[in-house]
């Protein structure tokens, strides 16, 4: 075994690596960007390099840097991660080529899964199933269309360089599929700068299994069962889990069968993974193969009790794998959630800033957390959104998501929006319950935005005795105060209240009782126990004897709880404070069409429009620097810019004013 | 008797009614709460004992004498918050338009008055077309008499005004002289001239919202200290408003228990600090992780917005907090930000109110704005107030106590009691590349020469250290232990004594 390994990541897939490696008692050095001085996973690792500015190709993508980092500190193999150069043939040749191991596939194993024409080429010889299609790059239109006749509708062209949905179209008919060549082709040229583009058969309701193989290059190829993707959005997982609820053991034996005959036909060494993708009827086609570690790798860990961080350390080491196919047992049922920080309320964009509170559900048997941060850590602009990674175990798929809910519910994160009530929306969906997936169920279920104000009748009946609780406690405290006049009655804080969550009211009693407090909402009486104090953040106990865990926090008078997804602000008052409050009138927000604002903090990188144009739908009106994107801000209807508020160079909050319009004459 | 009952009953109610139904629904229709309806969300439920209830005007000119509605278009008492005894008068906008005569004002002193004798704040819901021009110079008069009474009520019990409707004219001088002013989004106006009298001197038009709202007045002028959705929240949020403040100057701010250890490490704000010395952070999260159960009330929050102002409680006892903000102009100071620090300062010190101060200040702001706006007079009040201040005064400098800015921010010689400092302060003249340009003028060409000299001064004065080993620094702490340091120092200072020379006030630079 090696006795230094260098980790050429970042993030909580380098601490990951790092937990792994310390329990071998191997030596780690992590690396770091300028940007990432002083991150969990450098403090973590025995010593720290520093190896560039923040820009990823200037640091975790060069090789370089890391090679001299290597020298610089004796490390004998690299774990790459995953993403950055995890899939890099030429780091793989490069490390080969300074004698240090990499903790990961053959060099060449990886370039022949990395060219996607030339991977199914192999599948297919491997008699792995594959989407019906052509084989080879189709030159124009009539080539596709008589292709297409073979293959059946529909369709989807995909460029031969592509990923993340570029260079993709579906099409229904011949003159859709005509059309949608040209400008395939293009996009693809522009993407990729390969305009090579193939057809094939497009699957309705598509689910995204995964097979999880080891092989230890000596000739041993396990798999170690599938992990269901489907639940993501605009091709990114969100929600993984294992195994997957569509698959029967034979279904599942075929595509475990097929994976690692793929691996062997490539001469594959490490961990790697299998892509297909399936039906609603379990018919499965091969996508790709990933010849890394994948994001989702611990929900595998935890059903088949093996670390396969381990596994690549001894595989890169030469160790033999210890065990065989009929050794892989499954136990129970694992679940992950991807932690992001964006805002869906506002159509998921990225959000940046230093995690003000960060705190994660406890570890326990059933949960995990694998994360990078830690509270105070800065969610820069520079690499991907994710914050951690939620794992959770149950005896069966229920009881993982019943854990991975109360796991959410206590996952404290603030400074930066997230995803974490989204998550938790999905796991309430019932048809989520059902494991009726697919890679549309987000877009399905939710749209393009979510509103966590929305409340359920389930959040409902739980949060308005607790907003009563949170407030009869409050006012009990503020009945204590130093200074009252003698002689008066005691500040009351039982009795009638009136409890407001958002715009729906709610009459209530509060009593206090030996077992807790009583509140009592028309018929209903639910009694809620807990031994929550003022200054804490989670609300704990049980309400209607039902064990919750709800965020609470104070902002001013009035106070916000969160709660399986669902976040409402509640404001409690005397009968009279409430019925004078509904006569308040609903204040009308103010006309934002007449203002360009900004989505997401960022860098002003152009302003092509300025003060007095008549600007028309479309025209581009800013250019924002963000996550390393350029984000190109348009106008959303015709109008005439009155002022311009920003300069180029400035840096913007999130919905700092750009531009702003003449009101419509 | 029963008829005597019956007649006082009677009475009553035609007092409670105001300027009569129609009038009342008109105020409704403008969202706002009548004068009682306001005093009931204000107060303890049922604690409100009326004043002068029957008092009318006593004018006859201009047809006033066949108008005569009891109360006068005031309506003034006392009652409790939280069960402590405060003293109210809400102006009742039904009669007369709220508008101010002799009467009206007579009861507003006579409140005052009264808290004065007993040492109890008092809240003022303003709501008021002006002067009752149909009394002339009695209204003038009376208006004079309610200011003198808030100039000597001042620093001797709170003094808030709730601004719920139009305050006009000399009227706003009422307001401007209490301790805070709250103002109603919206609804709420305050402004010397009009709109009207604007146009006709100057040619400008401007609405009201513009000329005197409250987005003009917490974020332009500086004017008012918060605004509020509408008369329910600004109520609710003056009742908790007054949960923070002692009943008079002679007495120590209120406590109440508090679950909060005072103990609590909060282990991120050891990195709260970034390594860039140029890059902000946000100075209100060391605030929220200080205080008890994160709850901090604001002063001024959009305006001035380098300076953080405000109220928290620590170990139950309220304190104010002053900190400089880094992530708007880096925190430096200027006119705004040292005349809205220097009121906050001396509000807490006229009310015992102990001062912790958190300093990240790069100096003060140049430029010709600034000095021909007066910097010298304007910076000055921020400094006379810290160092006229005999509350206990704790002091943590976190980054930057740069120059003059830094004796300005509580500092040692100002009498400051506890000063701590993290170990990233940088307690110096300037900045060290400022500090070499200086030095070395001229005799460095070499940008090698140039940076380590930098670096010298850097290692030499950018560290708490030096500050420290002259005692003007009593300990460099640890940021995670913030909360529990500050505690314990006001706790050791709560039998605080000191005095300043007898004088009849100083001469502070207003």
């Amino acid at each position: 075994m090696f006795s230094k390994i260098l980790i050429a990541n970042r993030g909580e897939i380098a601490c990951r690596v790092i937990r792994s490696a310390k329990r071998l008692g191997i030596g780690t050095v992590a690396v770091y960007s300028e940007a990432d001085e002083g991150a969990l996973h450098t403090r973590m690792a025995d010593e720290a390099v520093l190896i560039g500015p923040a820009a990823a190709a200037e640091s975790y993508l060069n090789i370089d840097a890391l090679l001299a980092a290597i020298a610089e500190t004796g490390a004998e193999a690299v774990h790459p991660g995953y993403g950055f150069l995890s899939e890099s043939a030429a780091f793989a040749e490069a490390l080969a080529g300074a004698g240090v191991t990499f903790i990961g596939p053959p060099a060449d194993a990886i370039a022949a899964m990395g060219d996607k024409l030339a991977a199914r080429r192999i599948a297919d010889d491997a008699s792995v199933a594959t989407i019906p299609g052509t084989e080879d790059a189709v030159d124009d239109a009539d080539e596709a269309i008589a292709a297409a006749r073979e293959i059946g509708y529909p369709v989807m062209i995909k460029a031969s360089a592509g990923g993340g949905g570029k260079g993709m179209r579906l099409v229904w008919d011949e003159s859709g599929l005509r059309e949608g060549m040209s400008s395939a082709i293009n996009e693809a040229v522009s993407a990729f700068g390969d305009g090579r583009v193939f057809v094939e058969r497009f699957i309705e309701d598509p689910r995204h299994i995964e097979i999880q193989v080891l092989a230890d290059g000596a000739g041993a190829v396990v798999h170690l069962g599938e992990r269901e993707c489907s639940i993501q959005r605009r091709h990114q997982k969100v929600i993984e889990e294992a195994p997957s609820p569509l698959l029967d053991e034979a279904t599942r034996a075929a595509m475990g069968a097929q994976a690692c005959a793929l691996a062997a036909a490539v001469g594959y060494r490490s961990a790697g993974t299998v892509e297909f993708v399936a039906d609603q009827q379990r018919n499965f086609y091969f996508l790709e193969m990933n010849t890394r570690l994948q994001v989702e790798h611990p929900i595998t860990e935890l059903v088949t009790g093996i670390d396969l961080v381990e596994q690549q350390f001894r595989i890169a080491a030469g160790e033999p794998l210890s065990f065989r196919q009929e050794d892989i047992g499954r136990n129970g049922w694992a679940l992950e959630c991807r932690i992001y920080a964006e805002d869906p309320a506002r159509g998921f964009v990225p959000s940046i800033g230093r995690l003000s509170r960060y705190r994660e559900p406890a570890a326990s048997e059933t949960c995990r957390v694998d994360a990078g941060v830690d509270e105070g850590s800065e969610i820069s602009m520079f690499y991907d959104p994710m914050i951690a990674k939620l794992v959770t175990h149950g005896s069966d798929r229920p009881a993982a998501i019943a854990a991975m809910q109360d796991a959410l519910d206590c996952y404290e994160i603030s400074g930066v929006a997230h995803n974490s009530g989204f998550l938790n929306a999905v796991l309430g969906r019932s048809r989520f319950a059902e494991g009726r997936l697919s890679t549309a169920f987000i877009e399905e279920e939710f749209g393009e935005r979510f509103d966590p104000t929305a409340l359920t009748d389930e959040a409902r009946a739980v949060l308005v005795p607790v907003a009563a609780v949170v407030h009869a406690r409050l006012a009990a405290r503020a009945g204590r105060i130093s200074g009252q006049i003698e002689g008066l009655p005691p500040v009351r804080h039982t009795g009638a209240w009136v409890v407001d969550l958002g715009t729906s009211r709610h009459e209530v009693r509060i009593e206090e009782g030996a077992d807790g407090i009583a509140v009592v909402d028309g018929e209903q009486m639910v009694l809620v126990a807990s031994e929550w104090q003022l200054h804490e953040s989670l609300f704990t106990g049980t309400v209607a004897g039902t064990p919750v865990t709800i965020q609470v926090r104070r902002r001013g008078t009035a106070v916000t709880l969160r709660w399986r997804g669902c976040e409402t602000t509640a404001r409690v008052r005397t009968p009279r404070a409430a019925e004078l409050a509904a006569t308040m009138p609903a204040k009308e927000a103010l006309d934002l069409s007449r203002f360009l604002l900004s989505p997401m903090p960022g860098l002003v990188v152009a302003l092509p429009a300025s003060e007095g144009d008549t600007v028309q739908a479309g025209q581009p009106l800013a250019v924002v620097d963000a996550m390393k994107m350029e984000n190109v801000l348009r106008a959303e209807r015709d109008g005439r810019i009155v002022a311009v508020h920003a300069e180029v160079g400035d840096s913007l909050a999130a919905d700092q004013v750009i531009m702003e319009f003449a009101a419509e004459e | 008797m029963d008829d005597i009952l019956h007649t006082l009953e009677e009475r009553r109610a035609r007092a409670r009614l105001g300027g009569g139904e129609a009038r009342v629904e008109r105020q409704h229709a403008k969202g706002k709460l009548t004068a009682r309806e306001r005093l009931e969300l204000l107060l303890d439920d049922g604690s409100f004992e009326e004043y002068d209830m029957f008092v009318e005007h006593r004018s006859s000119d201009f047809g006033m004498a066949e108008q005569r509605v009891p109360g006068d278009g005031v309506v003034t008492g006392r009652g409790t918050i939280n069960g402590r005894l405060v003293f109210v008068f809400s102006q009742d906008f039904t009669v007369f338009g709220g508008s101010l005569s002799e009467a009206h004002a007579e009861k507003i002193c006579k409140i005052m008055d009264h808290a004065m004798r007993v040492g109890a704040p008092v809240v003022g819901l303003n709501d008021s077309g002006g002067a009752r021009i149909h009394e002339g110079v009695a209204s003038l008069a009376g208006y004079a008499e309610v200011f003198q009474r808030n100039v000597l009520a001042s620093g001797v019990v709170p003094q808030v005004s709730v601004v719920m409707g139009p305050c006009a004219g000399g009227a706003v001088y009422s307001p401007a002289m209490t301790d805070a002013i709250f103002m109603v989004a919206d609804s709420a106006y305050m402004f010397v001239t009009g709109p009207d009298v604007v146009k006709t001197v100057t040619h400008e038009v401007v609405t009201h919202e513009e000329l005197g709202g409250a987005g003009t007045h917490t974020g332009r002028s500086g004017v008012a200290d918060q605004s509020f959705e509408n008369d329910v929240e600004a109520l609710a949020e003056t009742r908790r408003f007054i949960d923070f403040l002692p009943a008079n100057n002679r007495e120590q701010p209120p406590s109440w228990p508090t679950s909060d250890p005072v103990t609590r490490v909060e282990r991120s704000l050891d990195r709260l600090v970034p390594a860039n010395p140029n890059q902000p952070y946000d100075m209100k999260e060391l605030i929220a992780k200080v205080v008890d159960e994160g709850d901090f009330f604001e002063l001024k929050p959009a305006y001035a917005q380098n300076i953080i102002t405000g109220f928290g409680r620590i170990g139950g006892s309220t304190i104010g907090i002053v900190a400089n903000q880094p992530t708007v102009l880096a925190g430096c100071l200027d006119i705004a930000s040292s005349r809205k620090a220097g009121r906050f300062v001396r509000f807490c010190d006229c009310f015992n109110i102990p001062l912790l101060t958190f300093v990240d200040v790069p100096g003060f702001l140049p430029g010709t704005d600034q000095e021909y706006g007066g910097i010298i007079t304007h910076g000055s009040k921020l400094l006379y107030a810290y160092a006229e201040a005999t509350v206990p005064k704790v002091t943590v400098i976190t980054r930057k106590a740069y120059g003059g800015a830094y004796d300005v921010m509580a500092s040692k010689h100002l009498r400051g009691d506890l000063n701590y400092a993290w170990p990233t302060a940088e307690i110096a003249v300037m900045g060290p590349q400022g500090a070499v340009e200086i030095i070395f003028r001229g005799s460095l060409d070499d940008p090698a020469a140039v940076e380590a000299k930098t670096e010298e001064y850097r290692r030499t004065f950018a560290n708490p250290f030096v500050a420290a080993s002259r005692g003007f620094i009593d300990d460099v702490i640890r940021p995670q232990e913030t909360r529990a340091r500050v505690a314990r120092a006001f706790e050791t200072l709560r039998t605080k004594r000191l005095e300043n020379p007898w004088k009849k006030h100083g001469n502070i630079p207003l």
